[in-house]
C-alpha cells in the first residue's frame, strides 16, 4: 500500500495537499491543470497519487491555463468529471475558457489559491484574483481551513454536478496561509465520500457522444433564445444557494463537520455588531469575538463561506435588527473605494429592516499581510463606538495606519 | 416565462446551427474549373466550414454554407479552383 494513502486518516497537512486528499476521493476523470504559486503542491500531489497507482484519471499537462480549462471544457461535454486549479495570473490567463465554462453550464470544480493580482507584482496572498471575476458566472466557496479545503472540494461536485444546477464551482483558499500552513486534517474514507456522491450517477446531463454528437456553445440566434440561456443561469444560481445549505448539512449528518451552509453564523444570535470575515482571517477573528464577549461586548462574527451567489438572504437574516456591521475586507474595488464584500454588504441596505446597522469597512492582509488579532480588535472597538453613535471613518486601511 | 428550448445551456444538436445561413455572409465565391481537377480532396478537407461535397468529376460547393474565405482556392494543388466577386 502507498504510503501517501492517508484516506481514512487523521494526519497534518497543509491546505494544498488537503485539497489533493479532496480531489482524490472525489475520483475525477480528467485533470488539467498549470502550475503556479501558491497552487503548485496541490497539483505535484494529485500526480504522485496518480504515479502511485492511488488516482486513476487522465493527468493532462497543458501549455497554461487557457488550454487547461480548454481541455476540461471537452472532458466536461463528453461527461466526465474534471478537476484543475489555478492562481492570481493564471485564473487572468484561462479568461475566455473560464467563461466558456459557466455559459455552457459545465460542472467543473476549481481549486483557487488566492494570491495577489499584477500590478504590482507579488505572489502574496489576497482575494483580489477571486473576486475580480465575481460575475464570470462561476459559484465561489471561501474556506478558512485546510480541513475546510478537502471537505468544500467534495461538496463542490455535490453541488456542480446537480442537475438543478450545472455550474463550476471555485474552491477558494488564500495563499500560503492557507496553502502551505499545516494544520490537523481528517481525510475521510473512500467508502464514506463514494455513499455521499453516489446520488450524482443519477443526475441527468447533456452528453457529447460520437453516437449522438452536440455542439455547445453554438452561436445563439434570436436574441429571445440568447436572453434565456441567461435567465436559465441566472435562475441556476439562485437555486445553488439554498442546495448548497441542503448539501452541507447532509455532509455534517455523515462526516460529523459542517460549516453552516452558505455563510457561517458565529455568536450572531443576541450579538449588537457583526464582524463580517471571508477566508483564513476568519480563525483569527473568532478568537478576538471570544475574547471581547469576556469583556461584555456583544460581537458576533459572519463567515462569508459562498460569495457567489451572493448569500443576500441569510445575510438578511441575520444582520436584520444589528446596530453596527464591521467587514474585513482582502481585496479592493477601485471604482468604490473599498473592499469587495463591503460593496456586497451597503447592497443589501435597501431591504434590511429600518433603523438599519451603521456599516464600516477595514481593509487588511493585502499583500500578504496579517490580519492579527490587534486588527480585529480594533475593527471591533470601531464598530462598537459607530453602534453607539461616534461617528467613524467608513473606509480603513489596516496596514497604512 | 415564455421558453424555446429544454436546454439548460447554449447546446443543440448538429441540426439546429444549420439554420444559421453562413453563405449569406459571402462577398465572394469559389468556382471550379472541372477540367482542371484532379480530385484529391484538399479543398474537402481544408474547407473550415465541411461544405466541400465529392461529385463524379470534381467537388462541389454548398453555397448556403460557403463564407467564401478562399481556403479552398489557397490550397488547391492544381489551381482548380479561382475566386469570383458576388454580384449584387
Amino acid at each position: 500500500m502507498s504510503m501517501l494513502d492517508l484516506r481514512g486518516q487523521i494526519r497534518v497537512l497543509d491546505g494544498n495537499r488537503a485539497g489533493a486528499y479532496g480531489v482524490l476521493l472525489c475520483r475525477p476523470d480528467v485533470i488539467s491543470s498549470y502550475p503556479i504559486t501558491p497552487q503548485t503542491p496541490l497539483l505535484e500531489t494529485l500526480y504522485k497519487f496518480e504515479a502511485e497507482g492511488l488516482l486513476d484519471a487522465e493527468m493532462i499537462e497543458p501549455e497554461g491555463e487557457n488550454s487547461a480549462m480548454g481541455v476540461l471544457l471537452g472532458a466536461c461535454a463528453a461527461g466526465g468529471r474534471t478537476f484543475t486549479a489555478t492562481s492570481s495570473q493564471g485564473l487572468s490567463f484561462m479568461g475566455d475558457a473560464y467563461l466558456l465554462a459557466a455559459g455552457n453550464r459545465f460542472p467543473i470544480v476549481m481549486a483557487l489559491g488566492m494570491r495577489e493580482q499584477v500590478s504590482p507584482h507579488g505572489v502574496f496572498a489576497g482575494q483580489q484574483d477571486a473576486v475580480l471575476v465575481k460575475d464570470h458566472g462561476w459559484v465561489q466557496i471561501f474556506t478558512e481551513s485546510g480541513q475546510e479545503i478537502l471537505d468544500s472540494i467534495i461538496m463542490a461536485y455535490r453541488l456542480a454536478e446537480d442537475s438543478d444546477i450545472l455550474l463550476p464551482v471555485n474552491v477558494c483558499y488564500e495563499g500560503f496561509y492557507l496553502s502551505h500552513h499545516s494544520q490537523r486534517v481528517a481525510v475521510p474514507g473512500q467508502e464514506e465520500v463514494d455513499e455521499f456522491l453516489a446520488p450524482l450517477k443519477n443526475m441527468k446531463r447533456l452528453k457529447w457522444t460520437l453516437e449522438e454528437p452536440m455542439v455547445f456553445s453554438s452561436y445563439t440566434v434570436p436574441a429571445e433564445l440568447f436572453t434565456e440561456y441567461r435567465y436559465k443561469a441566472c435562475a441556476a444560481h439562485q437555486r445553488a444557494k439554498g442546495k448548497f445549505d441542503e448539501i452541507d448539512k447532509e455532509f455534517g449528518k455523515k462526516f460529523g463537520r459542517s460549516y453552516g451552509g452558505q455563510i457561517e453564523e458565529y455568536k450572531t444570535d443576541d450579538a449588537e455588531i457583526i464582524i463580517v470575515t471571508m477566508g483564513c482571517s476568519t480563525g483569527t477573528a473568532k478568537v478576538v469575538v471570544d475574547r471581547k464577549r469576556e469583556e461584555g461586548v456583544k460581537v458576533g462574527l459572519v463567515k462569508v463561506r459562498m460569495f457567489r451567489p451572493s448569500p443576500r438572504e441569510r445575510l438578511l437574516e441575520v444582520l436584520n435588527g444589528k446596530k453596527a456591521v464591521g467587514v474585513i475586507d482582502r481585496s479592493v474595488c477601485y471604482a468604490w473605494g473599498c473592499g469587495h464584500n463591503f460593496v456586497e454588504l451597503k447592497a443589501l441596505l435597501g431591504d434590511i429592516e429600518r433603523p438599519a446597522p451603521i456599516m464600516l469597512d477595514f481593509i487588511g492582509g493585502l499583500a500578504g499581510a496579517d490580519i492579527t488579532d490587534q486588527h480585529v480588535a480594533r475593527v471591533i472597538d470601531s464598530t462598537v463606538a459607530a453602534a453607539k453613535g461616534q461617528r467613524q471613518q467608513t473606509v480603513t486601511w489596516l496596514s497604512l495606519e | 416565462m415564455k421558453f424555446r428550448t429544454e436546454f439548460e445551456g447554449p447546446w443543440s444538436t448538429p441540426k439546429e446551427p444549420l439554420d444559421v445561413k453562413t453563405g449569406e455572409w459571402r462577398s465572394q465565391r469559389p468556382l471550379t474549373k472541372g477540367e482542371k481537377c484532379r480530385q484529391c480532396g484538399w479543398c474537402s478537407l481544408f474547407c473550415p466550414c465541411g461544405c466541400r461535397k465529392e461529385m463524379p468529376h470534381y467537388f462541389s460547393v454548398d453555397l448556403d454554407y460557403c463564407k467564401g474565405c478562399a481556403t479552398c482556392a489557397r490550397v488547391c494543388p492544381a489551381k482548380a479552383i479561382m475566386m469570383v466577386r458576388e454580384e449584387i
